[in-house]
């Protein structure tokens, strides 16, 4: 028989085909629902974002899967709702980032500029944020300070953690046996628990014990964050290089590689995509923690270029001293504005990090072109 | 360059497992000598001990000896290391760095040991092992292309050129033809018979017909039961083998009524 004529197309009620709804149905539901959740929720005291949202979704809910379980059947109806869960869940985990963002550019937009990123508070007074409320002067003061302070000392972490972490890895992947392995992951495990708070305090402590009791410095808060740092730092790099095909070690001693070279020419270079990028997440994850710098670098309002002698500012310091101790105690708003304007510049150079951790991963990645 | 490797009582352990048991035997240089055997019987574990490989697996250990060319391998004072610069290894499944080249793939052995040499020696190198594996022609004009985009077989030919490039006495070759197909498996085969004028050649394999047709002597390993330790069961030309071999297990096993 030839394969090319097919038999005749049964009647149209074949055992394989089962009722289903029009192409457009949920989409079209959607927009009822919408509609119908705007009316509920001004005739239940009055519309509000929320709940218009609420209703307008439980009555998507049970409308879309109400239709669907009538017409084409139980299995179609329960993959619909679920559907609709997962993507109600979706949208209630974006409210807050969402929420954040627009809130931070909201209030922070107002007094970023150049001018905020090139200037910093030293002789800045409550009385220049009371004349340039009245109109009398401009609004002055930046947080150039505390930006450079930000990367002096979240550079000086990673030039810290990141060999220590790396190299710690590279124990634990390619030599580590037994219990000291297993003693430094549990460790390593424990100190990704560390409230940062009692990192910044163990520095203090450390810097207090060392130099004298009061020492703050860049340093101090740099050794804080490292403390923070190197469990990510280890943790992330060891997943990388677990992932390491063992068939390319072997491939390599096979070839009279001796291993500290294997590792250091084939191992770290086939996984240093994935560790270059967990190094750039974990100085994302650092840069903003607030408390361990405040007890170890202090704040100061001039900048300040030297992480080994006196305070230094850092943007989360900054923000958290303008919005908790206003220059200006009657008219604090100017100083509001610049914890936002901070805080937007935080939240920039974490963005900006997370950009450069996925550039990073596309271009070490091993290439697989023809 | 070729080098005669002989075995004497050979015991292999994993921790306190014995793995293989007893194995003596002598393999001729410039010879292809196979490994032939059931899943799990020690082949692969045996042909890792010639090339002191085995010892990446943690716990790993021998006893015996392992002579090339009267050298004593497992001696006192011996570097795994030296001893797998003169015996080459080719793997199951293809493993090129993904990191490099075709051309710092094939460079390799020198490369990652930071061996100096100047750019017409290695071009030199890199021409001399393709021609030896086969692959210059389809590959001579992208040298610089990544290893990981040729095919299997490619690349499988490619790990051939790269174990040759440091020109080793030895080349072990654990199935090597296991993960390729019908074609790219000739190749490999007429390349092993071009190869055994210069090199020792020891290759696993699970496929009979390709014992007979590349092997000049053949090996059979047998095992008792799970949790019994692998033996030479025995080793002869390889027609012998296949036509009249003198233990009836071998003849069970090359006939298929194994079992």
């Amino acid at each position: 028989m030839s394969i090319d004529t097919l038999p005749p197309a049964g009647p149209a009620s074949s055992s394989l085909a089962h009722n289903q709804l029009p192409r457009y149905t949920t989409q079209i539901v959607l927009v009822a629902s919408l509609a119908v959740g705007a009316g509920l929720s001004a005739v239940f005291g009055g519309f509000s974002p929320i709940r218009f949202a609420v209703l307008s979704t439980l009555v998507f809910l049970i409308v879309n899967t109400t239709l669907s379980a009538v017409v084409e059947g139980r299995r179609k109806a329960v993959d619909k709702l679920v559907t609709a869960l997962v993507y109600t869940a979706f949208g209630i985990a974006l409210v807050p980032l969402i929420s954040v963002i627009w809130s931070v550019l909201d209030n922070g937009l107002e007094r970023f500029s150049l001018d905020f990123l090139q200037t910093s508070m030293r002789n800045v007074t409550g009385l220049n944020d009371q004349q340039a409320l009245e109109g009398a002067a401009p609004f002055i003061g930046g947080a150039y300070h505390a930006i450079v302070g930000t990367f002096l000392i979240t550079a000086l972490a990673s030039v810290i953690s990141v060999p220590i972490g790396l190299l710690t890895s590279i124990y634990l992947v390619e030599y580590g046996r037994g219990r000291l392995a297993r003693a430094i992951t549990f460790f390593v495990d424990v100190m990704t628990g560390i409230p940062s708070i009692v990192a910044g305090l163990f520095a203090a402590a450390l810097f207090a014990v060392l130099f004298g009791v009061g020492t703050r410095n860049g340093f101090a808060g740099a050794v804080a964050l490292s403390v923070l740092m190197i469990p990510v730092v280890v943790r992330s790099s060891e997943e990388m290089l677990r992932i390491v095909p063992n068939e390319l070690r072997e491939a390599a001693y096979a070839l009279g590689v001796p291993k500290w070279r294997t590792i250091v020419r084939v191992v770290v270079p086939t996984a240093i995509s994935g560790i270059a990028s967990g190094v750039t997440l974990a100085i994302a994850r650092v840069v903003g923690e607030t408390a361990p710098l405040i007890v170890t670098a202090g704040f100061t309002s001039s900048i300040n270029t030297n992480p080994f002698s006196d305070w230094m500012m850092s943007l989360p310091a900054y923000v958290y001293s303008q919005a908790m101790r206003p220059l200006s105690g009657s008219s604090p708003q100017p100083s509001f504005d610049r914890a936002w304007a901070a805080a937007l510049t935080l939240i920039l150079i974490v963005m900006v990090l997370n950009l450069v951790a996925r550039l990073i991963a596309r271009l070490f990645a091993p290439k697989t072109g023809r | 360059m070729s080098k005669r490797i002989d075995v004497g009582d050979l015991n292999v352990y994993y921790g306190s497992f014995l793995a293989v048991e007893g194995v003596s035997m002598a393999i001729e240089p410039r010879s292809v000598t196979a490994f032939i055997g059931p899943s799990g019987c020690g082949k692969s574990t045996f042909i890792r001990t010639l090339n002191r490989m085995h010892e990446v697996i943690p716990g790993a250990r021998v006893q015996g000896k392992v002579l090339l060319d009267g050298e004593d391998l497992y001696g006192s004072n011996v570097d795994p290391v030296t001893v797998r610069r003169q015996v080459g290894m080719v793997f199951q499944r293809p493993n090129p760095f993904p990191t490099m080249s075709i051309r710092d793939n094939v460079l390799a052995g020198m490369k990652l040991n930071s061996s100096r040499m100047s750019r017409n020696q290695a071009n030199e190198i890199v021409e001399r092992s393709l021609q030896g594996a086969n692959l210059w022609n389809e590959v001579k004009d992208r040298l610089d292309k990544p290893g990981s985009g040729l095919s299997g077989g490619q690349q499988q030919r490619l790990c051939i050129a790269r174990a040759i490039a440091i020109q080793p006495d030895v080349l072990l070759m654990d199935e090597p033809c296991s993960a390729l197909d019908p074609i790219s498996t000739l190749a490999i085969e007429d390349l092993i018979g071009e190869l055994k004028q210069n090199y020792t050649i020891v290759i696993v394999t699970h496929n009979m017909q390709q014992a007979a047709r590349v092997s000049d002597r053949t090996a059979f390993f047998n095992i008792a039961g799970t949790g019994k330790p692998g033996k030479l069961i025995e080793m002869d030309d390889t027609t012998k083998i296949f036509t009249n071999p003198s233990v009836k297990a071998t003849e069970d096993y090359v006939s298929g009524r194994f079992g």
